[in-house]
């Protein structure tokens, strides 16, 4: 369905990145590079190091070695809010969303960094404060239509079922019109129609936004079936590379997922 | 029944100096879920700043010679109390991020107290009669019209609380840097991935409260002068906080104004039959029943537990 997509150029490369906390390496040398409107999975086993890699593409961790280059701006750390503002939005594991605030304010913060009025329009909210807020909700609500929530914009999210929770997180991120996705295990927990629609909005925002999507999955039907490429990870190293098709017959990816003795294991 | 009114009066402006402390601690219990036990410190010290920039008995007076006519010494007061947030955020909250709340509160207790040496040692202890040409004594078309005592000093306090109400009202709910408060209130790291600095939200939501803060201190300022007793009005905001419920901006007020009056009632009312001095247990005897009945306030967010 996404045939006639055109993949660009690298819009993300990792390189060499190396992370650890105190004795512990999350990650040792990993490397590898996303085109620009691709569907990539990062994949492997609990504790391969997944989570981590996305925290270190948004600034969470910092790694003590090598680089990530992202729009061609190269640097081995970066904080949160730069990473934000250059275009990188992101879904959480356990859904991280701001609990007491309605759908609509939830989506209205991932336009955080699209607007910029002073705190002393805002304290008002008058003259540009006013106009630039009902343009940013403008492109809220296209957010919600898109994702099919308008029933809820009113509601308080802590009150959402689960499924409905991950979908307003991941307006949030859209709301931010971000070039890089990173979504964080976006089906964990979700029930087969709730896997179905999160997939279909997936492959939607990719196919109609053109927005680079970096996502972590364990449902190995489902990353098969909407990724472009896939990387796979174990142990904080990298496994493979590749389609799916390739990384599906790699013998050290067969071993990771059923289970063959590390060396360091003993 | 005209007795009856000019009490209920009476605890209403009281109960608006309640709700304009009361408000300080709500807008910093709302953006960073830290319970500011400075808060009423923050209103002395605000109070103190303000005297010193505009009164000829001042340490400004001795070192430069002159004084600052009220509005500019206000302004430099809030520039005293931005230096403060700043100075707050810079060395205690950046070096306890993702601590536990209450570590985070004894941290302001801990602000509190030394908040309150140092306004001793910079201005001096002595009660301080604040003058910023506020319209004083009663009002006296309703004195001589309807033999209703009712001060001016106390009008003017309702009046600026209703416009600080409103105001904060709409910045909370309805801006971007509101958005951003609430927030990072909810979830640090959440708000980090959508572009929020927590430095600046939280130098920002100090500041508010340290503007706050000097409203309160010209009001109290004002009305009883400034005198280091203000600092222990922080605690009769808190069963104000508790009816109104800690997250809600009208709550503080509303909360203020039911504690304002339900005190003076009771104070004139029932007083006589108990020996009096109900004005001083009254507010956390109604809090304390409060907490029973509804214990997120009266406005307080709904909370919300999935199970």
């Amino acid at each position: 369905m996404t045939f006639d997509r055109k993949i660009g150029d690298t819009i993300l490369a990792v390189d060499q990145i190396s992370l650890s906390f105190g004795g512990v390496k999350a990650l040792s040398n990993i490397s590898f590079s996303v085109n620009e409107h691709e569907v990539f999975a990062i994949i492997g086993p609990n504790g391969a190091g997944k989570s981590s890699m996305l925290n270190c593409i948004n600034g969470f961790y910092h790694p003590q070695e090598g680089t990530i280059t992202f729009k061609g701006n190269t640097r081995r750390q970066v904080r949160p809010s730069e990473a934000a503002r250059e275009g990188i939005a992101r879904t959480f594991q356990n859904i991280a969303l701001f609990r007491g605030m309605s759908t609509l304010d939830n989506i209205m913060t991932g336009r955080n960094t699209k607007m910029n009025k002073g705190i002393f329009w805002q304290a008002l909210r008058i003259g540009p404060a006013e106009k630039e807020e009902m343009e940013n909700r403008a492109v809220v609500e296209k957010v919600i239509s898109f994702l099919e929530i308008e029933a809820i914009r009113k509601t308080a999210v802590g009150t959402l079922p689960y499924g409905l929770q991950k979908r307003v997180e991941l307006g949030r991120a859209l709301a931010a019109e971000p070039d890089l996705l990173l979504l964080d295990e976006p089906m964990a927990g979700m029930n087969i129609e709730e896997k179905q629609d999160m997939c279909r909005f997936i492959l939607d925002v990719n196919d109609e936004f053109g927005t680079t999507i970096v996502l972590i999955e364990h449902d190995m039907g489902v990353v098969m079936d909407i990724s472009d490429r896939v990387v796979v990870l174990d142990y904080g190293k990298k496994l493979a590379e590749g389609t799916p098709d390739q990384v599906r017959a790699n013998q050290a990816v067969i071993d990771a997922y059923l289970g063959v003795a590390h060396d360091d294991d003993v | 029944m005209l007795f009856l009114l000019e009490t209920v009066i009476s605890g209403l402006m009281a109960g608006v100096m309640y709700s304009l402390v009361a408000l300080g601690f709500v807008l910093i219990f709302k953006a960073s879920g830290i319970f500011n036990f400075a808060q009423g410190v923050f209103a002395l010290f605000a109070g103190l700043a303000l005297y010193d920039f505009i009164a000829t008995d001042g340490w400004f007076y001795d070192v430069f010679g002159f004084v600052l006519p009220v509005w500019l010494g206000i302004i430099a007061t809030m520039g005293v109390m931005v230096i403060v947030a700043w100075l707050v955020e810079f060395l205690v909250l950046r070096h306890l991020v993702n601590q536990e709340p209450i570590i985070l509160f004894m941290s302001t207790i801990g602000l509190a107290y030394f908040m309150e040496g140092l306004g001793d040692t910079l201005f001096g202890s002595d009660v301080k009669p604040l003058n910023i040409g506020l319209p004083s004594g009663a009002h006296d078309f309703l004195l001589d019209n309807y033999n209703f005592y009712v001060e001016k000093l106390e009008i003017v306090a309702a009046g600026v609380a209703t416009v600080l109400v409103i105001v904060l009202g709409i910045f909370f709910q309805k801006t971007r840097i509101g958005r951003a408060l609430r927030a990072v209130a909810d979830d640090h790291q959440a708000a980090l991935s959508v572009g929020i600095s927590l430095r600046t939200i939280w130098v920002i939501v100090w500041s508010v409260s340290g503007f706050v803060a000097l409203v309160a201190g010209i009001m109290w300022g004002s009305k009883s002068g400034i005198q280091f007793s203000l600092s222990l009005i922080a605690l009769k905001a808190l069963p104000v906080l508790i009816l109104g419920g800690f997250t809600s901006v009208p709550g503080a007020i509303v909360g203020g104004l039911i504690i304002g009056v339900g005190e003076k009632v009771a104070e004139v009312y029932a007083g006589p039959y108990v020996g009096g001095a109900i004005e001083n247990w009254f507010a956390y005897v109604l809090a304390l029943a409060f907490l029973l009945v509804r214990p997120q306030g009266l406005f307080g967010e709904k909370i919300i537990e999935r199970v």
